[in-house]
């Protein structure tokens, strides 16, 4: 229970952020939306042709191609951001570039690179999960727990 | 054509998904990264996924929720053949393309270039 | 001599006998490039990292001030210096290479006046006839450490800055020809609960706005006893927010005396936002541009308050909001 310095307190914080908040430049939503959707789009609609060289050209078929093809896209995300490039098409694009596989290439290799400085075992080796671990350990461990919720009802009889 | 315009579509879909969790919930990209593929794992061990899969392509495969699925997919095809231990020594199987190009590429990245800064 | 709450009145008034701004790319494409001394083409400076290469900015600033006092380092008594890098690491390297004795000290980005204000104490009250401020910000190493990898694909919203690329630093003495330091007011830290490190300026403005009213308040002075008042960071955003702030209070200042360092620095056309932040921000505006136009008699009375914003990447982690705080240092010529 906040007692009345404390209630005080906040009122009066509150009552600046919506101040502060009525003279801030809004983010631009559907805007930045619009951008995702066709940076995504575009992405995935490059994987998609990627994909079908792959079946096309390689002995590939609909299942196993997908793993050259996200190593391609990998590849080509990280050429991107040693270039310099990735950050300037993501400030464009938004989740357009940070959703697709392409941005999970991209946080490896900005961080292995930043931290270049620091050494390669301890500078890139230690920092280079920095933002993709926390998509590694929620994936695998919600992974994980999905898994053996479905072999537990699988096994009762269920699915 | 038809399969180039469903990638399209449903990838850039998915992606406007994701900007709504950054723009409208103020997420981090950390975190609505990790709200995608904990949503893709989920999706995945209903089934769902891969249909969503069969019909959009890599407007499906490309997102990292499709990460979360191919974790869930590694670890039930596993516990088929090996039972429930199978939940942990399959979960990597599918993915480890992924995760290996990334770390390899990412690491020949810093070997050979700076960053610009 | 104390006045007031919080103010400190400099009466045999320190001198600046030699100051120094130095940039890089963005400031050299800037509005305020002619007023630099140095200007660099690339962020490294051949550097084997961004730490290393803000220190070798912020050393040769301190150089370039050291210089045009027309002084040697042994000259000096005192070095005070901050900048943003975890415990200061820039201003402690180039404190080891200056060979002075040294006085580390923190404000984020109101580390300048900080130290001007404790540089000016010092003459003031005899400890030292010279003494040297500096302070220092890199964009890329203040990304690395306060954000993201500088080649990480987030999207910036229109609320964030641009951290300045330089250094400023300035020679402090009890004698000579410059501009002089009558006051200062030391701020109060200030928390309004806000906590998005990428809106910054809503997060110092309340300090800011503590600060200024604190000093008119202390000297028993109005905002028309100067020609210009100029906030170091706050930038487009903070900038409107403090103007209305001060309003609200009572406090209104007219608009062509009210400025921003993080807006002056660049041009319209250049991507940084809201506009420029860090150390560097305040320190090369006003140690290169405003005391330029001091010497040229374009202004006689300046007030120039320095914010900074205390969190750090940790703080943000553990869900803590943002404190900030300001510092006001009054110059006339």
């Amino acid at each position: 229970m906040l007692n009345n310095k404390q209630q005080d307190k906040a009122a009066i914080q509150k009552q600046y952020q919506d101040f502060a908040s009525a003279r801030e430049p809004k983010r631009p939503i559907a805007l930045n939306c619009i951008r995702a959707f066709i940076g995504g789009g575009i992405i995935c609609t490059i994987g998609q042709g990627i994909q079908w060289f792959f079946i096309n050209y390689f002995n590939f078929d609909e299942k196993t191609a997908g793993d050259p093809t996200v190593a391609v896209l990998i590849m080509i995300s990280v050429l991107l951001t040693s270039l310099g490039v990735y950050d300037h098409i993501a400030q464009w694009a938004g989740a357009g570039s940070a959703v697709p596989v392409t941005g999970f290439a991209n946080t490896i290799a900005s961080a292995s690179l930043d931290n270049k400085s620091e050494g390669f075992v301890l500078g890139v080796g230690g920092n280079m999960f920095k933002i993709a671990g926390p998509v590694i350990v929620f994936g695998v461990f919600s992974a994980f727990i999905v898994a053996i919720i479905k072999v537990i009802i699988t096994s009762i009889g269920g699915m | 054509m038809e399969k180039f315009m469903l990638a399209f579509i449903i990838g850039g879909f998915i992606c406007v998904i994701g900007q709504l969790l950054m723009d409208g919930l103020k997420l981090t990209p950390a975190h609505t990264m990790v709200t995608l593929v904990v949503s893709g794992a989920i999706l995945g061990g209903l089934g769902l996924y891969d249909d969503l899969i069969a019909f959009a392509g890599a407007g499906a495969s490309v997102p990292i929720s499709n990460f979360g699925n191919q974790l869930v997919k590694g670890a039930l095809q596993e516990a088929e053949k090996t039972g429930i231990v199978g939940v942990l020594t399959g979960i990597f199987k599918i993915t480890s393309a992924g995760i290996s190009a990334a770390i390899i590429f990412g690491f020949l990245a810093s070997i050979l270039c700076k960053p610009k800064g | 001599m104390l006045q007031g709450n919080q103010t400190w009145v400099f009466k045999s008034k320190p001198v600046i006998i030699g100051s120094s701004a130095i940039g890089g790319p963005f400031e050299a494409q800037g509005n305020l490039a002619e007023d630099f001394d140095i200007l660099h083409s690339d962020i490294w400076l051949g550097q084997d990292s961004y730490e290393q290469a803000e220190q070798k900015i912020l050393e040769e600033a301190c150089e370039t001030a050291i210089k045009k006092a027309g002084l040697q380092k042994e000259d000096i008594q005192f070095f005070l210096s901050g900048d943003l890098i975890n415990q200061i690491m820039p201003s402690s390297f180039t404190a080891r290479n200056l060979a002075i004795p040294y006085l580390g000290i923190y404000g984020a980005c109101s580390s300048s006046m900080e130290g001007i204000s404790l540089a000016s104490l010092m003459i003031d009250s005899g400890f030292a006839q010279r003494a040297l401020v500096g302070t220092s910000s890199h964009n890329a190493a203040c990304e690395k450490q306060y954000r993201y990898p500088t080649e990480y694909g987030a999207q910036k919203p229109p609320t964030a800055q641009w951290t300045v690329t330089g250094a400023g630093a300035a020679v402090v003495a009890k004698e000579g020809q410059g501009p002089r330091i009558v006051a200062s007011t030391v701020g109060r830290v200030i928390d309004m609960g806000l906590s998005d490190p990428f809106n910054m300026g809503a997060a110092m403005a309340p300090a800011a706005v503590d600060t200024i009213e604190a000093h008119f308040r202390d000297l028993n002075l109005t905002p028309a006893y100067y020609d210009l008042i100029a906030t170091g960071d706050l930038g487009r955003v903070g900038h409107r927010i403090a103007a209305d702030l001060l309003a609200q209070h009572g406090l209104a200042i007219p608009k062509e005396k009210l400025t921003d360092c993080g807006i002056l620095m660049y041009k319209e056309n250049q991507p940084v936002f809201a506009g420029g932040s860090g150390c560097a921000c305040i320190a090369t505006t006003t140690f290169g541009h405003f005391l330029n136009r001091m010497q040229k008699g374009e202004l006689q009375r300046i007030l120039v308050i320095a914010t900074g914003a205390l969190l750090s990447p940790m703080s943000y982690q553990q869900k803590e909001t943002i404190p900030c705080i300001a510092y006001a240092v009054s110059i006339e010529m």
